[in-house]
């Protein structure tokens, strides 16, 4: 059993736990995942580490609820526990010093991209965070990231916080100010990393994505993670789950993580949540 | 005395019937019959079944038990070899092992040594399960990795013999391929369950939630541990590698039998993890966890489930009573026909496979005839889901991790016959060694692992 140690109510549908998981902890690195299971009955659904603690020996994980599961996990509170807690998977991201790099973070995708960040400076990087949601309330982590940042850029759909737009418009401008960019690390919504993998594209900047489709087991087993990259089938629990963005078929992902969304709704309607 | 020339009969749910359920087939002889069955034993003196045992069971041995109805007795005898009697009773393939050698196939059908295994198994089930003596501790420390039919041979063995011994499992339920793997109307996890529960109650420990290669490395595990086994299995699935694989709809059958049996996606939505097939399923391949595949398919309600193999029937790798339980069962076989693509609607959803017929040709690599395409024969059949079942390759994930150790042409782990890799101290058997081949062999390697493991700690100061 794992314990939830802290809960912060981020937002609405917005929660961060930090879950007490000794040696999760003291192996997780920027860039990777861990898998959990609430119950019994429960699925396994993986989620980006968000921060990690190795002398507290704690995993922090912020989850939109979304389906059943994180519906259900937003409920569970201080001294709950949960029943499995297996990580750290996937490959950790590349950290090394590219010059000068853009963090763009979309929605809840601010929150694994924080590690990054974190990672990135303490590399000696000069890092560029853009952070975007839809509105105001659904920004987060604005503060931990400012001060892992050289510069930082707020992008909302409604104007509510910072420029009025897309993060991908801020980037635009920066690139249209021929600032040096060695490397884009986005993280947030397929269609924002399409998006922004698309524009770099043009200019020949090297972007990575972090990708979270839907897992079983997260361990290489199943190939319901299988990406299509460069033409290539990867598995984005093991050999993802970053993956360079210009490669990426993300089309074929959006479409893949609509499989069960009838199951889902099915599923949070007989739960109630 | 005139022996009966077939075996007894087992008597087993009816096809229509168990299609709309997810309980076992076979119901098991009762005591009279087995005994009936036992008594067919001619009890060789050369042992011919015995030498075709990959754990050596002593058949004749159990098997006078049970004809002179001592079923206690025939359980000792049978569980000096295997601590999975149960799960063998039910999965193994006699048919090319201690039956395969049986002298009565010189007049008719062997002895029934399966089931009697299988009826032996459950008789001890029912009355209480006897643990036996734990050797004296050694005081050595050997970690398993995986606990499959390897890893839980391995240790359980190794627990006889007196060493302490942990088990890492990367998920959240034990027993590898026998839980996620074979559905439960083939082998019960209640069984499953029992067969762990008696390798714990021999003191071993099993730790879930530890990806070895990533929570803990192997050579982290060989620093507080005099030894260590790898049976981490072949979890690799393997695909056609065909256009529109990876449209909505197509799963590997490690996917698909994952989802239902070891997050009970048949129980949707009791269990969370939904599955959805549609009416029409396809399974491609024809081995055994291919007939599993569509057998399963039946049961979660598909109105047509198909097998599609570039084959013949004969060169179909699935043992013959799976084959024929597919077949009663309603199963479509379209054998010598191979897919060339996966055709999606504008939702990106699979709707059709386009195959293509073909002949059989000169043997190839494997004996087996080379199946060779025939010319615009192509033809799109009407699917919703896919299942693509054409084998497994060895996991990569700890083959990866290990600096140093040795790696076979096919992403296995390298091994002499005890399961001694290239370094010292780390061992490895089943199909991370072999790649992908039955419970009983991975069960085989684990306990020649246990004995040379057994022969490494004690030699170590």
């Amino acid at each position: 059993m794992y314990k939830i140690v802290e809960k912060k109510v981020l937002s609405e549908t917005v929660k961060l736990m930090k879950i007490k998981a000794l040696l999760v902890a003291k192996k997780a690195q920027a860039g990777q995942f861990i898998i959990l299971r609430i119950d019994e009955s429960g699925e396994r659904i993986p989620l980006t580490i968000a921060d990690y603690d190795r002398k507290q020996g704690t995993i922090t994980i912020i989850f939109m609820e979304v389906g059943k599961t994180t519906k259900q996990l937003g409920t569970l509170n201080v001294g709950d526990s949960l029943l499995n807690f297996a990580g750290p998977l996937g490959a950790p991201s590349e950290i090394k010093n590219y010059g000068t790099v853009v963090c763009i973070g979309g929605g809840v995708g601010i929150a694994p991209l924080y590690p990054i960040v974190k990672a990135l400076k303490e590399k000696g990087n000069y890092v560029i965070s853009i952070l975007g949601a839809r509105n105001e309330s659904l920004l987060m982590l604005e503060k931990e990231i400012k001060s892992f940042s050289d510069e930082l850029y707020i992008a909302t759909d409604d104007g509510s916080k910072g420029q009025k737009g897309f993060v991908s418009d801020v980037l635009q401008q920066l690139i249209d100010e021929k600032r040096e960019i060695g490397m884009v690390m986005a993280i947030g919504p397929v269609i924002m990393m399409k998006v922004v993998s698309d524009l770099t594209r043009k200019y020949g900047i090297k972007t990575l994505v972090s990708l979270n489709p839907i897992m079983v087991d997260g361990t290489g087993m199943c190939g319901g993670c299988r990406v299509s990259v460069g033409g290539e089938t990867k598995f984005a629990c093991v050999d993802g789950p970053e993956f360079d963005g210009h490669l990426v078929d993300f089309d074929n992902l959006m479409l893949r993580n609509r499989r069960f969304i009838c199951e889902e709704e099915e599923s949070c309607k007989l739960a109630g949540v | 005395m005139t022996v009966r020339k077939t075996k007894h009969e087992m008597p087993e749910q009816k096809p229509k019937d168990r299609i709309k359920n997810f309980k076992e087939v076979p119901y098991g002889y009762d005591e009279k019959t087995a005994i009936e069955e036992a008594k067919r034993c001619l009890q060789c003196k050369d042992r011919p079944c015995v030498i075709g045992c990959p754990v050596e069971i002593d058949i004749p041995g159990f098997i006078k038990h049970i004809s002179e109805g001592d079923f206690d007795k025939a359980v000792e005898v049978l569980k000096t070899k295997t601590s999975l009697p149960a799960v063998c009773g039910r999965v193994c393939p006699y048919e090319n092992q201690c039956e395969g050698e049986c002298t009565l196939l010189k007049i008719g059908e062997p002895v029934a040594i399966g089931r009697l295994e299988r009826f032996l198994a459950d008789y001890e089930k029912n009355k209480g399960v006897k643990i036996p003596k734990k050797g004296k501790p050694t005081g050595k420390k050997v970690a398993v990795v995986g606990s499959g039919p390897a890893g839980l041979t391995c240790a359980g063995d190794l627990a006889k013999m007196g060493h302490a011994v942990t088990v890492f499992e990367a998920l959240h339920a034990p027993a590898g391929v026998l839980m996620y793997g074979i559905p439960e109307f083939r082998l019960p996890k209640k069984i499953v369950e029992a067969e762990v529960d008696y390798i714990k109650k021999l003191g071993v420990d099993i730790k879930y939630d530890i990806v070895v290669g990533k929570t803990i490395t192997v050579d982290e595990l060989l620093h507080d541990y005099d030894a260590v086994f790898i049976g981490t299995g072949a979890g690799l699935p393997r695909w056609l590698n065909v256009p529109g694989e990876n449209l909505d709809g197509v799963y590997s059958a490690n996917e698909f039998l994952t989802r239902v049996n070891m997050m009970k996606a048949y129980k949707f939505p009791e269990y969370d993890t939904p599955i959805k097939i549609g009416k029409v399923v396809a399974t491609f391949g024809a081995g055994n966890v291919a007939m599993d595949s569509a057998r399963t398919a039946l049961r979660l309600g598909a109105e047509k489930s198909y097998i599609i193999y570039r084959r013949s029937e004969k060169e179909m790798p699935a043992r013959d009573e799976e084959i024929g339980h597919a077949k009663e069962e309603g199963v479509i076989f379209k054998l010598l026909t191979n897919p060339k693509r996966f055709i999606g609607d504008d939702k990106g959803l699979l709707t059709q496979v386009e195959c293509i017929k073909m002949k059989l040709g000169e043997p190839d690599d494997s004996g087996r005839r080379r199946p060779i395409p025939i010319p615009n024969s192509e033809k799109k059949i009407d699917i919703e889901t896919a299942i693509i079942a054409i084998g497994q390759s060895p996991n990569p994930l700890i083959p990866k991790t290990v600096k140093g150790l040795k790696i076979g042409k096919w992403g296995n782990i390298d091994t002499d016959e005890d399961g001694r890799t290239s370094i010292p101290g780390i061992f490895a058997g089943g199909d991370i060694a072999t790649g992908a081949a039955t419970v009983i062999l991975a069960m085989g390697a684990g306990k020649r692992a246990a004995r040379a493991i057994d022969k490494y700690v004690k030699s170590k100061k």
